[in-house]
């Protein structure tokens, strides 16, 4: 994630945006601080934290639940809480840092 | 080419705003900066300008207009003292952050309370971090020359930041003295036309301006003014040469007088540097190595010059116009930070001077001369000249 982000020698200066919509593009994945991690094991594909994700993070694919798009996840967690098998689990961020 | 009249520093200013003719000013009266942009207005009413004079309904209104003209693309000029850049300071960090190249003449005037309107330096100490470039004159000559300069530096794209021009209240700012001006169509020339790369009024190629930026992005953009204002250094003296090639005056970042011989040495700023030089001419008559360095160009701060020209100096006594209560006051803080790494290097003295308006004498600063060659101050204690 951070890796992506740009220096300061290759941004507009002062803050300028030169591209109008470009929010479109903005990673707010960068806010998180804890990383969900999934345990695929013991999941059972209840959906529960696909459902109550506030982000619509959570990455389903042929009725299978993949993980999560970390662009977008803001770690907060209720993830975590809500799953019945207790297979998610969230990970200080710093840990996945380069 | 040029003439000379009798001008006050804030007619000075008035005038070198009168040749520049910005797009758009956006103002406040307050003593004693009010004769700037009274004299402006006149000029404004009688069509000797093409001017958008804005009258808001305060210095944050002000400097606000100011942001949003100069974003927009326009050149943009406004003047302050005191209070008025104080409740102007949310904005003038936005002008720099933003970095938008508005010149704005402050008239150095005492912060309040209690309430005074003469001069210290406590008003533009109190913005020395907000990334604004800080040239201090010593008289209305400079208030005027550094105008035009200021003005070339802040838009100079390896630059684009904005610049305080100080003056002195009253002292300077309503002192009459002669004042040499160049032909209007000279300054027009060399100041050319203001053509920013991204405006607001560009609907060909819309931006947005000031929007959220957090920790991801709001440090490099920290970074990015540290460079600009380091690019100052760079930039200063080549439009510092070519202002003097019309002037034929000269504007080095710090100025030195009888600094070669001189075993002691008064750093200060702006007027008291007028009076620091009447003394050591008397002293040095009476054979005393004695000299006065002059900063001019405070932010941002000439260090390296500095710490040259004092490392091998007996002693250096730093008078500032300013206090900075529970710490040392800030030119004398710059003075010991530039010479902290130097192996040799000479004791530095604290001085304040001056403040609401008290005036240096040169008994003051032939007290300070004479107590540097007996070595009779400490270092760690701060003196008050002329405190009751």
């Amino acid at each position: 994630m951070k890796s992506k982000l740009k220096g300061y020698k290759e941004i507009p200066i002062g803050g300028l945006i030169l591209d109008a919509g470009n929010a479109k593009t903005y990673k707010t994945g960068g806010w998180r601080s804890k990383r969900p991690i999934l345990d695929k094991s013991n999941c059972i594909n209840c959906y529960f934290c696909w459902f109550y994700c506030p982000d619509n993070s959570v990455d389903v694919k042929d009725k299978d639940v993949k993980g999560f798009k970390l662009d977008y996840c803001k770690g907060c967690g209720i993830c975590a809480v809500v799953c019945p098998k207790k297979c998610i689990k969230m990970e200080d961020e710093d840990k996945f840092e380069e | 080419m040029g003439k000379r009249l009798a001008l006050t520093g804030d007619m000075a200013a008035a005038e070198s705003m009168r040749q520049i003719n910005p797009d758009v000013v956006a103002a406040y009266p307050i003593t004693p900066q009010t004769e700037i942009m009274m004299t402006f207005s006149q000029f404004v009413a009688d069509g000797l300008v093409d001017t958008e004079l804005v009258r808001v309904d305060s210095e944050h209104s002000a400097m606000s207009a100011c942001v949003g003209s100069a974003a927009a693309g326009a050149r943009t000029m406004t003047a302050t003292a005191a209070n008025g850049l104080a409740l102007m300071h949310e904005v003038v960090y936005i002008a720099a952050s933003t970095r938008l190249p508005i010149v704005m003449p402050v008239v150095n005037r005492a912060l309040s309370a209690p309430i005074n309107i003469h001069c210290d330096h406590s008003d533009t100490m109190a913005e020395r971090d907000s990334g604004w470039i800080q040239i201090f004159s010593q008289d209305p000559q400079e208030v005027y020359d550094h105008i035009l300069l200021a003005l070339k530096l802040s838009e100079h794209p390896d630059v684009l930041l904005p610049t305080m021009v100080n003056q002195d209240g009253f002292i300077t700012s309503h002192g009459v003295e002669p004042v040499e001006i160049l032909d209007d169509s000279v300054v027009k020339t060399w100041i050319g036309d203001y053509k920013p790369k991204h405006t607001l009024l560009d609907f060909e190629n819309p931006i947005t301006v000031g929007p959220l930026d957090l920790y991801d992005y709001y440090f490099e953009h920290k970074r990015q003014q540290v460079d600009a204002i380091d690019n100052a250094f760079k930039i200063y003296p080549q439009v510092a040469k070519e202002l003097s090639k019309l002037t034929k005056r000269e504007y080095p970042m710090i100025e030195q007088y009888n600094i070669e011989k001189a075993d002691h040495v008064i750093v200060t700023m702006a007027s008291a540097a007028g009076t620091t030089r009447y003394v050591v001419d008397q002293l040095t008559e009476k054979g005393e190595k004695v000299g006065l360095l002059k900063i001019r160009l405070f932010r941002p701060f000439p260090a390296d010059q500095i710490v040259n020209i004092l490392k091998g100096k007996k002693s250096v006594a730093v008078l500032d116009r300013s206090a900075s209560f529970g710490s040392f006051p800030p030119l004398a803080e710059e003075i010991r930070n530039a010479l902290y790494d130097e192996k040799t290097k000479p004791p530095v003295y604290s001085f304040v001077f001056g403040l609401g308006g008290r005036d240096l004498l040169p008994s003051h600063v032939e007290h300070v001369f004479k107590g540097l060659a007996k070595g009779s101050f400490n270092t760690k204690t701060i003196e008050y000249l002329g405190v009751r």
